[in-house]
Parts: C-alpha cells; sequence; structure tokens
C-alpha cells in the first residue's frame, strides 16, 4: 500500500515520558512491523533501571499507523520482563487488537518441561554415547540375522508364506533390470585392469599376460564385488526405502496385526530374488569384464583374438569361478539384510525413510568389502 | 440400545491398571476399563493425549512390558505366549488412521490376502468374497484399482473392507473421520453401526470428532493428558447429561458448557 501510494512508512518512534512519580509512560509512533527497524525492549529497562521509583509501566499508542508481530514480540518481552522485576503493566493504552492477541497468547501457560534445555554434551561423551549406540545396533543386527534365518528354516519346512507373485515381480526388479548397469560397469572395469596391467607388463614385453590378468582378477573377486556394490546401492537402497515407506503408512503394521509376519512376507522374497540373482548377475559380469580386458588387448595391444581367448581359458579354472559364484551369493544376502534391516528399522517420517535408504546403502557396501577382504585371507590359506 | 444386550457376561475385552510409556516416558496411568459385547466402545480425549497409543496396546503392536495387564473374554492377551496372540488376533480387523492398504496389491487382492491364507476358499471364490465387502462399502467395480488410483475416502472404505474380511469379533477403528468430509464420515458411522447390529462385533473407535461419538457410541473411556489417566467413562451422552468433570464437560461441549 505504501509502495503504491509512493509514501514511505513513517519509521517506528519510542519515547519515554512520565506520567505520575511512578509510572513510566511509553510513547510508540510510527510503523510498528516485524520488517522494520524496531527499537529495543532493553531501552525501557534502562529507563526502568535508571528511575528505582518506577513501579508501573504505561503506553500511549494514538500514533502508531500500523503494527503486526513485531510490536506483540516487542511487548511480549516487556512483559516477561516486568514480570520479573515486580512492576505493573498497563496495558490501556494499547490498540485493543494488541491487548487480545497478547491474552490470547498467555490464556495457555508454558508447559513445563515441554521447553527441553539443549547441552552440547562433551568430546568423551559423545565417544561413550556412540559407543553404547554402536553396541545397541550390532544387537539388533543380530538379533536381525537371527529371525531371519528362523524364517528360512520355516521356509525350507514349506511352513513360510509369502507370495509368489511379489518373488516373481522382485526377481524381474533385481534380475534382468539391473543388467544394463551391470553391463557398463563391468565392461568399464574390465578395461581399466587391462589397462593397469598393459602399462605395467609392456615394460616386460610381456602384453599377453593381461588376459590372465583381467581373468583373474574378474572371475575371482572384481566380478562379484562390482556386482555387489551396484546392487547394494540400487536394489539395497530400493529394499530400504519401500519397506521404510511401508512402515511410515502403517502398511507394516497391518500386516502383523492380521498375522502375517512381515519377515516372511516382505523380507524372505527379496532375500530369495538376490540370492537366485546376485551369482547369475556376477557371472554375467565376469564374462562381460573379461571382453572389456580382451576389447583392450585387441585394439591396443596388437593380441589376436584366439590368443588372448586361449590365454584367458588357460589362466581360470573352474575352482575360481565357483569362488566367485558362491561369494556372490553371500554378498546377495548381506544386501538384502542390511536393505531390509534399515527399512523396517525406519522412524515414522520421511526424513527418516531417506536415513534408512543412506544407512542401507552404507552398511551394505562396508559388508561387502569386509567379508571381500575376510574371503580373500581365507581363500588364500585354504590354498583356493 | 443397550437393552438389546446381554447383560452380565464377561466383558469382551478388560484393560487392568495399565500404565502407557514410551521408554520412562509415562504417558497415562492406571488405565481401567472394560468394553462389553457388542458395544461400540470410544476412546476420546483431546489431541497427543495417547488414544492411538492405547490402541496399539490393545491390538498388541505395543507389548505392555509388565506394566498392566488386557485380557479378551478370559484370556490374559498380554501374557499370552505367541500361538495364543495370534489366535486372539485373528479375531480382530484393524482399520488404521491412513486405511494402510497394501500398495503393490489391488484392492481385491487387499481384501483377499487375509482370506486365502486363513479360509480354505478356491482363488476364485476368496475373489467373490471380496467383491462381496468391497461392495459392502460401496466399492463394487473397484477391485482391480490399485490403492493410489482411488481418493482417501474410499481407500478408507477399502480399508474397512479388509479389516472385516474374516469377519472379526472385534473391530478397531483409529480415527475413522479424519480427512473424511462430513457426508462421508457420516455415512462411515452408519456403516460401523450397521456392522455392529448385523455381525454382532465389538467396535472400538477412536476418536474426537464430537457427532460421531455422540452418534455411535454407547460406551466410552476419556484420557487426560494433564493428569496423566482416564477421567470419566460411560455412555457419552449419559457423560453430557450427568458428568461434573470441568475438563470432560468442555471437550463433550466444545468449550462452551463450562459455564452451565
Amino acid at each position: 500500500m505504501d509502495a503504491a501510494t509512493g509514501m514511505r512508512p513513517a519509521p517506528s518512534e519510542m519515547s519515554f515520558s512520565r506520567r505520575d512519580d511512578d509510572t513510566l509512560l511509553v510513547w510508540l509512533a510510527g510503523s510498528w512491523k516485524l520488517q522494520d527497524d524496531l527499537p529495543s525492549a532493553n531501552e525501557v529497562r534502562k529507563q526502568v533501571k535508571s528511575n528505582p521509583r518506577v513501579r508501573r509501566i504505561a503506553f500511549e499508542t494514538q500514533k502508531i499507523t500500523a503494527w503486526d508481530s513485531g510490536l506483540l514480540t516487542f511487548l511480549t518481552k516487556l512483559v516477561n520482563q516486568s514480570a520479573q522485576g515486580q512492576i505493573e503493566l498497563d496495558r490501556e493504552g494499547l490498540p485493543s487488537g494488541v491487548r487480545r492477541l497478547l491474552s490470547l497468547a498467555e490464556a495457555v501457560p508454558e508447559k513445563k518441561g515441554a521447553r527441553t534445555e539443549v547441552v552440547q554434551p562433551s568430546f568423551v561423551e559423545r565417544v561413550g554415547r556412540s559407543f553404547i549406540d554402536s553396541e545397541q545396533s550390532l544387537l539388533e543386527m543380530l538379533t536381525f540375522f537371527g529371525e531371519v534365518t528362523l524364517t528360512f528354516v520355516k521356509l525350507l519346512r514349506m511352513k513360510a508364506r509369502y507370495r509368489t507373485s511379489d518373488l516373481m515381480l522382485l526377481i524381474q526388479e533385481c534380475g534382468a533390470q539391473a543388467l544394463p548397469i551391470v553391463t557398463l560397469i563391468s565392461f568399464l572395469v574390465g578395461v581399466i585392469l587391462a589397462f593397469v596391467g598393459a602399462i605395467q607388463l609392456a615394460q616386460f614385453g610381456a602384453q599377453i599376460y593381461v588376459a590372465d590378468l583381467v581373468g583373474i582378477a574378474m572371475v575371482r573377486d572384481m566380478g562379484a564385488m562390482m556386482t555387489g556394490i551396484i546392487m547394494a546401492g540400487r536394489t539395497g537402497a530400493a529394499f530400504a526405502a519401500q519397506l521404510g515407506t511401508m512402515k511410515v503408512t502403517q502398511e507394516i503394521d497391518a500386516f502383523t496385526t492380521m498375522g502375517f509376519s512381515p519377515l516372511e512376507f516382505l523380507v524372505l522374497p527379496r532375500m530369495i530374488a538376490l540370492i537366485l540373482m546376485m551369482p547369475l548377475l556376477a557371472l554375467y559380469s565376469d564374462l562381460v569384464g573379461i571382453l572389456g580386458g580382451a576389447a583392450v588387448g585387441l585394439g591396443m595391444l596388437d593380441l589376436s583374438a584366439t590368443t588372448y581367448f586361449r590365454e584367458t581359458m588357460h589362466a581360470i579354472n573352474l575352482t575360481d569361478f565357483f569362488g566367485g559364484v558362491f561369494k556372490s551369493a553371500v554378498y546377495g544376502v548381506l544386501i538384502a539384510l542390511s536393505g531390509c534391516l534399515r527399512g523396517l528399522e525406519c522412524g515414522s517420517s520421511s526424513s527418516a525413510v531417506g536415513d534408512a535408504t543412506t544407512s542401507a546403502v552404507v552398511t551394505g557396501i562396508v559388508f561387502i568389502i569386509a567379508t571381500c577382504g575376510i574371503f580373500s585371507v581365507i581363500f588364500y590359506a585354504l590354498g583356493i | 440400545m443397550e437393552a438389546t444386550h446381554v447383560e452380565n457376561s464377561t466383558p469382551h475385552i478388560t484393560v487392568q491398571n495399565l500404565t502407557m510409556a514410551y521408554g520412562s516416558f509415562v504417558l497415562i496411568r492406571d488405565l481401567n476399563f472394560s468394553v462389553r459385547h457388542s458395544d461400540v466402545f470410544i476412546i476420546m480425549g483431546g489431541s497427543g493425549c495417547g488414544k492411538s497409543t492405547l490402541l496399539r496396546y490393545l491390538i498388541g503392536l505395543k507389548e505392555t512390558e509388565g506394566r498392566g495387564e488386557i485380557f479378551y473374554g478370559k484370556d490374559n492377551f498380554s501374557s499370552a505366549d505367541p500361538l495364543l496372540k495370534e489366535k486372539i488376533r485373528r479375531r480382530f480387523g484393524v482399520l488404521f488412521q491412513s486405511g494402510a492398504l497394501w500398495s503393490s496389491m489391488t484392492l481385491a487382492e487387499n481384501v483377499g490376502l487375509p482370506l486365502g491364507e486363513y479360509t480354505d476358499l478356491s482363488p476364485a471364490e476368496v475373489r467373490e468374497v471380496a467383491s462381496l465387502k468391497l461392495a459392502l462399502v460401496g466399492l463394487s467395480g473397484f477391485e482391480d484399482f490399485y490403492p493410489s488410483q482411488i481418493s482417501g475416502g474410499m481407500q478408507k472404505r477399502a480399508g474397512l473392507a479388509r479389516a472385516m474380511a474374516l469377519d472379526p469379533d472385534i473391530l478397531f477403528f483409529d480415527e475413522p473421520s479424519a480427512g473424511l468430509d462430513p457426508i462421508s464420515s457420516r455415512l462411515l458411522d452408519d456403516l460401523i453401526l450397521e456392522l455392529r447390529d448385523s455381525l454382532g462385533s465389538t467396535v472400538v473407535v477412536v476418536t474426537h470428532e464430537l457427532a460421531s461419538i455422540f452418534a455411535i457410541g454407547n460406551n466410552s473411556v476419556f484420557l487426560d493428558p494433564e493428569s496423566r489417566t482416564m477421567i470419566a467413562s460411560g455412555s457419552p451422552k449419559e457423560l453430557l447429561a450427568h458428568s461434573d468433570d470441568p475438563r470432560v464437560r468442555r471437550f463433550l461441549t466444545r468449550g462452551e458448557g463450562e459455564e452451565v
């Protein structure tokens, strides 16, 4: 309105005078809005302090042109201050709207204990707390693992209940639909491995061993691990988000109250789907990775296709394949476990679903890499 | 209305000395009430007083952890072993606040899932029964719709169809009229009464809709967050007529009856 008329609003003003010996009269004038540069309530306090005999504060507000919450906050501060200093606040002179809003704000007394003091814990306390928390979450994880194992026992005894159509859909989602991304990543990993090897091996004129390097690395470890990491980001996250949302919308409660175990109905099919699909994806990834290595070998190192593939077949044996396939199945279990666990633990808000998803991916990848390390040691010790 | 019910039998649900708590934070203590067979029992109170939490205790989503007991008939639900608990639960039907339909299934599949699991019906029969239940809530023709394709009110009615799929003895409703327009909410109330009368189910409703409370309730418990306990129980109409407690009067008259 001010802009339309081209007039600048009158600035907010405050001045003081004494009505009686014990009454401070506060003159308010101009525009008292939040965006205006409002005088501070402390000035009133200074006035009161400099006149120890003042027992009352009164207002003269005829000249206020406009007001909003700015004036109210200013007055609320005054109310609190004067309550502390046992000074009476005469609200007679305030605009009637302001008086009504003030009494509305005071109608419900502050709930005791609702306002919590935020105390910044010390470093030691934080370390201690996070240790206790991690113990707790480890316990939850083990409990979940135990429950899932029991559910699997039920499955073997043909007593587990789940919908076959759900399982089929999940197999499609984490099988065939993952092929494009697995193709891309595996091919590039093959290419990268070949380049890394080629630079070193060319110094000895032993480029042909690039085929051995790529073949062994892909089949024994990289195929399973890359697939695992892709699936943790792709499917593990999806599981956590699906189950987390179902938690928020009470769909999981609905399963529980109807006597359907969420573990059987939701976790089991997801786990079966991943255990079945992961080895297939890993084998596919092995193949594509070897092709990626071959692309470098044939294109840059002047090896012939026959030599390259004969060398690859010579380098890898069936045991290597079985090792890789076994690892990938284990990774499948870990991805499904972390995804479903985080989803079922999810709190009841949309940000909790985000946290659950993040946590599922992080847990999944950490599990995969750690397990991969453990397997390497065991396989080495066993001479596989 | 009450005259038609059998008196003196064991109450359908009995709650004894229940204390509801989240960890060490006590929400409500000393809850004692019973729900008779074929009651429409209202759990009422202002927002945040623990109505929905009480419902979670009643349907076993929250454990009593030794702080009080809940009986269904003569069975102690709180200390029941998982098998008995499962058996008691099988007699429940629950309508959650948001409907909580399983979003990956069609309406017919939602209603049919418990039927398929707990009865010997063939898939074709399951579908017939599911269609019937959907027709009862006015959703005939929507069998193959997914929950996301229908409106909130329809989701709620579909949730009701699922809750009564197995003809339960007890129906629980969490805020049935929340998010519904006045007419839909009225229709839902009529439906609840109709189900009670025709199937003889006991109905437990969490709500703060005054219109619903007076229209359908014949027994109730009033939770008060300030004193952290129940401060009234009985028929809502009687409470309105005879209660001396200003907090109850205030609630039942939308805050207008304080001075009366």
